[in-house]
């Protein structure tokens, strides 16, 4: 299996402090991949690195065969972004939000045409194409940022914190997205605070004060720690409780 | 019988043509650690505002602390802590000055109440010098949390205190809640955390600006009535669509590591369904089967009421 992410030694500091610690790893290309951590462990700051929005102070990583020092608009172009935080532009329409990503990745007209009747009728959507994003329930929001940050077919997603705050039916319709894109090839990078939603990985890491201190998948980790779900793993790697 | 601490009667508010919250009633005891669960836009932050003398509603009646929401709001907001949603510190001002800030907007001092805020506030102490804004996820709710009780309130209102932050901080910060209601405090907490619900004692599933259910959280369970299963197989998304098509699932969802499989009806027997399942899934090629009884959680109850 190839890897569509790659890391060594990968650190980051601001100043003395060590946001990201020589983390070395692996994604797999077609994994739904959990990277955990606690509030402050480093996960923003080592995302950013491999978004390429942000470059290391040292170390090395490639993300889709690109150098995140050297190549990071290379890696921008072909990867997909969205957070809870920001996703899609509220005072724009379902419609313009979909042809501005469309427009922003280069997409022709054409294509952009076609590819908003393919998402708008997925999601069921059709008949709120033209409200404003703002207008919509949180849960369609995501569901429609992340079709957004797959209109451009990227090979990879990083999704930080998608589900948080959504209900827990729509929560689980979002996975289903997630499981669909995976299921086509796509490789998913995910962040979240629900440790059920860790169960749902592949593989998970877990940062601890800027290092990876655990990767796994869910089944092994829970075994290596004696532990009865994810939460409680979570729970003896970052605080030792 | 105890006291209402917080009664509300047929409270509604709208904005324009949304209406945020429809016709809620409830009543929270003295000493009650009461939870309002729901999602985003489900009309909590709404309600805490109403509640808190912040915004008034559209129609119904609310008391605080037997003080009117309306007619009383200058004694109410003495009588009440309130931590809303979004970090409401000043970034600025450190640690200490916040809580000294806080403290004498309500005509008192740090000292005269540092007991109640003790437990909290020595481990934010080490980093009273430091600005607010450079303190972690879980220090800043900690902080936060010890400006709501710098006054002595009687009813803590905690708007999603939880919501961002990860999963250790959230259950310190439940403990911290639990240790005040020892000392009597009363609590309206929110969040989006089905399994927080388990650490309120009575809750209330909120969506779409209606209450769908109170009880307390073994109530709401036990409510549950038909059978469900857990199950998972070597490839989850499968096994859901898969499930789905079993002859009397009523429904199928991810559930941790498992999937929870709701049948229509209790047919014949709970083993023969199991048995019954695991061949379903031999049939469709699944691997390393496990079948078993599940027991329901809020947040199963939650789905099933979002779905009727």
């Amino acid at each position: 299996m190839t890897n569509i992410i790659s890391t060594h030694q990968l650190t980051r500091t601001f100043g003395k402090f060590i946001a990201v610690n020589a983390i070395t790893f692996e994604v797999r290309e077609g994994e739904i991949f959990g990277f955990l951590g606690a509030n402050g462990a480093g996960k923003t700051t080592a995302l950013k690195i491999l978004t390429g929005l942000l470059s290391p102070s040292s170390g090395s990583a490639t993300v889709a065969g690109f150098d995140v020092k050297k190549q990071p608009e290379q890696i921008k172009r072909r990867i997909g972004y969205m957070s809870q935080k920001f996703s899609l532009y509220e005072d724009l329409t379902v419609r313009e939000n979909i042809r501005l990503y469309g427009g922003i990745y280069g997409l022709k007209m054409s294509e952009i045409k076609s590819k908003t009747a393919i998402l708008l009728e997925k999601l069921q959507i059709t008949e709120e194409a033209d409200k404003l994003v703002g207008s919509l329930p949180l849960g369609w929001k995501q569901k429609l940022a992340f079709s957004v940050a797959l209109l451009h077919e990227p090979k990879i997603v990083f999704l930080d914190e998608p589900t948080s705050g959504v209900d827990p039916l729509t929560r689980r319709q979002f996975w289903e997205l997630i499981y669909e894109a995976a299921a086509n090839g796509v490789t998913l990078m995910v962040t979240t605070h629900y440790m059920d939603e860790a169960e749902y990985c592949d593989r998970v890491s877990i940062m601890v004060s800027g290092k990876i201190e655990a990767l796994d998948t869910p089944r092994a980790m829970k075994a290596s720690f004696g532990a009865e779900d994810m939460d409680e793993v979570f729970r003896k790697l970052a605080r030792g409780v | 019988m105890s006291k209402a601490k917080i009664t509300a009667e047929n409270l509604s508010k709208s904005y324009g043509s949304v209406q945020a919250i429809k016709d809620i009633n409830l009543s929270v005891q003295e000493g009650e650690i009461f939870g309002l669960i729901g999602p985003d836009g489900a009309g909590k932050t709404t309600l805490f505002r109403i509640l808190t003398s912040l915004l008034l509603p559209d129609s119904g009646a609310a008391t605080v602390a037997g003080l009117d929401i309306v007619k009383d709001y200058k004694r109410l907001r003495t009588v009440i802590g309130y931590m809303p949603g979004r970090f409401s510190l000043y970034q600025d001002l450190t640690v200490e000055e916040n809580l000294e800030f806080f403290a004498s907007v309500f005509g008192t001092s740090i000292r005269e109440n540092y007991d109640l805020i003790a437990p909290i506030y020595v481990q934010i102490e080490p980093f009273k010098e430091r600005r607010a804004g450079a303190l972690s996820g879980g220090m800043k709710q900690k902080l936060a949390l010890c400006c709501t009780l710098i006054h002595k309130p009687e009813v803590l209102f905690l708007d999603e205190p939880g919501t961002g932050v990860d999963p250790v901080s959230r259950k310190e910060f439940w403990d911290m809640l639990r240790n005040l209601r020892q000392q009597g405090l009363t609590m309206l907490v929110s969040t989006p955390y089905m399994d927080e619900a388990e650490l309120c004692d009575r809750v209330a599933l909120i969506q779409k600006g209606e209450i769908m259910a109170i009880d307390t959280p073994k109530g709401i369970t036990a409510s549950f009535r038909q059978p469900l299963f857990a199950v998972r197989s070597d490839n989850m998304y499968q096994l859901i669509k898969d499930l789905r098509e079993f002859e009397g699932a009523a429904d199928c969802y991810a559930f941790g590591e498992y999937a929870h499989l709701k049948l229509e009806q209790l047919s014949e027997s709970w083993k023969l369904s199991e048995s019954s399942i695991h061949d379903f899934l031999l049939s469709k090629n699944h691997r390393n089967i496990e079948v078993k009884p599940a027991e329901p959680t809020v947040e199963d109850c939650f789905i099933e009421l979002m779905k009727n």
